[in-house]
């Protein structure tokens, strides 16, 4: 697609180019991948487990900016039948031309059976799929939707997450994970195997193979 | 009410959980019969299920809800649940293990979670209902929501135990999300060149577009693949799991260690052959050269963490990852025998690992440890229990008549005609490892062997268990009929293990793998 002009800087600068790709056309893109690199940066890397599920919400926004940058149409509009495709707007248009209708129908039947195949026809009980002229003002709805349902269980994972990290705050009175580890560690090397059978005095035994994986 | 039986599969947990939640806090006692009741339905449904496939010409049976139905819209429209022979088996799995458990749970919820039965079985409810739901949509984007309801009630039972399963389902959480992220992640790059999210729809706009160079395309197949990795906890993605079951409250560990990652092991089947097609997924990708390798590296890996524990219920959840080792592999290898044996492993795993956390759970709950120092003479009080419990032992090892001989047959026929000597080896390191593991286990159960392998029961092995500790003291009926009912389904899965095959064979016939060294 991008045009290879004499000039090399054109693949760089050039109205095919790269920048121009990058910049203009995919800029939606662009942003979601920077955002969602922030996000899985945050997950990881950060610490305190507040920080860790900022990161979290940031994550699942570039995804969301990722769907809805799909559906963008330019120019498109909201997805509502326009009144000519309209049920009841096909009902007006029966009683303002009824001679027509019955002439396309054929003129051997009456009125009234030529109005109701008529309608039979057109469908107005069963939805058709509306074909592409029709629908070149819309914009794409489905991402969207989608992006709803996203959003709810994002919320439902956030609140999930942050519910944990008030338990976690409780038991160990600190966010910071490496405290956390810590105050585990101290934990596990506290615990005595409770030996129902011992015979003889049980060495307390410090699981710091369990206590490394924890 | 038989053609709505797809819907009642859901219907009954969804309802049984809403009824939970509203007299979860006026009378306790009524949520465990209501959970076994809309479970039994569930199996009924499920069953039902099963048979109207088998009957169908096209060995399937599609649902649509809210009556969206091919005949009158084109495919894409509304959502469908399809119910093909891999499907049906795995949620009929799933629906029977969580009856199984639910039966199993009255006790260890009552004493580990007092005043929140309400809200256990309102999640364990919506976690089956979730997990059924994976396994017959037809839908990717609804597979998306089902994951993350799975997920979320899964969080939310394994931090009702202790303050160290909170701190480990923080670590869940933050990796679940980024496996379920990827994964929604990878269906938006389907959804934009495809246009549809219909799982059969998307297969025939690849075929009919000659998508499978598209460069979108394959970055959606390698989001979906690392997503569903992730949550499956494949080897270097599995270090939530071990702690998260571990320290997880029993009814929990035994509801999700058999099912989440091998309902996500189906997941993996279903997206390599029915959605991007068996073409796509093996042919024009790296990923058959190179995860067979990583499968070594995880099976290698967790059996040799497996046998560096020194408690059996982390040391089952280090076989968990081993055994995602072994479902991955058999996927990869890519060969018809490889995906028997994977799809038939996904199933007969569930049932071992079912039968293993009963007889943990019953161990912790006689001996308040699972540690092995806490198993000495456990065989002369709890024979039953001890009894089913090495059925699952003899299974994860493979011996036959058990159904792990048999999936694992298949893997490893699978590895040879496809000239993976590398999977095989693995197999056979981690089946030797497996047998070191439960015969250790044995040892101690029988026997009043001390740490040091210093035998302080002269001659017979018990003489010195003090006597109140030699009668008989079996577990409670409720959670042994669970135990011993597992323990039979291992056996009874291995013996008439053809029949399943067959069902298996009838799915994955249209496929076109090869069968034998002809790559």
């Amino acid at each position: 697609m991008r045009a290879v002009s004499e000039a090399d800087s054109s693949i760089m600068f050039g109205e095919d180019g790269l920048l121009n790709e990058l910049l203009v056309e995919r800029f939606n893109y662009c942003v979601y991948v920077v955002l969602l690199l922030i996000g899985l940066y945050a997950m990881i890397a950060k610490n305190n487990l507040i920080k860790k599920l900022i990161g979290m919400s940031i994550f699942q926004t570039a995804i969301i900016l990722f769907y809805v940058s799909i559906g963008v149409k330019e120019g498109g509009t909201i997805p509502i039948y326009v009144a000519e495709h309209d049920p009841h707007g096909n009902h007006a248009e029966h009683a303002a031309h009824p001679e027509e209708a019955n002439a396309t129908e054929g003129s051997e039947e009456n009125a009234t059976t030529a109005t109701a195949s008529h309608e039979a026809d057109h469908g107005h009980h069963a939805p058709r799929s509306l074909t592409d002229e029709e629908t070149s003002g819309y914009a794409n709805p489905l991402p969207h939707v989608l992006m709803l349902t996203a959003i709810v269980v994002g919320v439902a994972t956030l609140g999930v997450a942050l519910a944990l990290t008030q338990r976690i705050y409780r038991a160990y009175g600190t966010i910071e994970e490496d405290a956390v580890l810590a105050a585990i560690l101290a934990e596990d090397a506290a615990t005595v195997i409770p030996d129902v059978l011992s015979t003889k005095p049980k060495r307390a035994k410090a699981k710091s193979r369990k206590a490394k994986q924890a | 009410m038989s053609e709505n039986s797809i819907a009642l599969i859901f219907a009954f947990p969804l309802f049984g959980a809403v009824l939970c939640a509203l007299v979860g806090r006026k009378s306790r006692n009524l949520c465990h019969p209501i959970a076994v009741a809309s479970l039994a339905g569930a199996l009924w449904g499920g069953i039902e299920t099963l048979r109207r496939v088998i009957a169908s010409e096209a060995n399937e049976v599609s649902y649509y809800f809210g009556g969206w139905n091919a005949d009158a819209y084109p495919r894409g429209v509304g959502i469908e649940f399809r119910a093909d022979y891999l499907g049906t088996l795995i949620m009929l799995v799933v629906v029977g293990v969580a009856f199984l458990v639910a039966i199993y749970s009255k006790l260890p919820v009552a004493e580990e979670t007092p005043e929140k039965e309400g809200s256990f079985y309102t999640l364990f409810l919506l976690q089956v209902t979730g997990l059924a739901g994976i396994c017959l949509t037809g839908d990717a984007f609804n597979l998306y929501v089902l994951i993350e309801v799975a997920a979320l009630t899964g969080y939310g039972l394994i931090a009702m135990g202790s303050a160290r399963a909170a701190a480990a389902t923080f670590n869940y959480v933050i990796l679940g999300t980024i496996g379920a992220s990827f994964y929604l992640l990878g269906v938006g790059y389907v959804y934009m060149k495809t246009g549809t999210l219909n799982m059969v729809g998307i297969q025939e706009v690849i075929t009919a577009d000659g998508l499978a160079d598209s460069a979108a395309m394959q970055v959606a197949f390698v989001f979906i693949c690392l997503g569903v990795l992730i949550k499956m906890a494949f080897f270097p993605f599995h270090a939530w799991l071990p702690n998260a079951y571990f320290h997880a409250p029993t009814a929990t560990s035994s509801l999700l260690a058999p099912l989440v990652t091998k309902v996500m092991i189906y997941v993996m089947i279903r997206m390599t052959l029915t959605v991007f097609g068996v073409d796509f997924s093996f042919e024009n990708t790296l990923w058959t050269e190179v995860i067979p390798w990583l499968v070594v590296i995880a099976i290698v890996c967790a059996a040799t963490m497996a046998l560096a524990q020194r408690d059996v219920k982390k040391m089952l959840t280090y076989l968990i990852v081993a055994e995602v080792g072994y479902m991955v592999g058999g996927i990869w290898v890519y060969n018809y025998y490889g995906f028997i044996g994977s799809i038939f492993h996904v199933i007969s795993d569930a049932c071992m690992t079912l039968c293993l956390f009963l007889g943990v759970g019953i161990i912790l709950r006689k001996r308040k440890t699972t540690h092995f120092d806490g198993l000495r003479g456990l065989f002369r009080k709890m024979p039953f229990t001890m009894g089913g419990f090495f059925v699952g032992g003899f299974s994860i090892i493979g011996l036959p008549p058990t159904c792990g001989f048999f999936s694992k047959w298949y893997l490893i026929t699978g590895g040879m005609l496809a000239e993976r000597w590398e999977y095989m080896v693995a197999l056979m390191f981690s089946t030797m490892v497996m047998v070191v593991l439960f015969f250790r286990l044995i040892e101690r159960i029988h026997l009043a062997v001390t740490e040091s392998g210093e035998n302080i029961g002269h001659g017979h092995g018990d003489l010195a268990l003090p006597d109140s500790e030699t009668f008989f003291d079996e577990a409670h009926w409720t959670m042994l009929v669970p135990l011993l009912l597992s323990a039979s389904v291992v056996l009874v899965i291995g013996i008439f293990n053809q029949d399943i095959v067959n069902l298996i064979q009838d799915f994955l016939e249209p496929f076109d793998l090869p069968k034998g060294t002809d790559r």
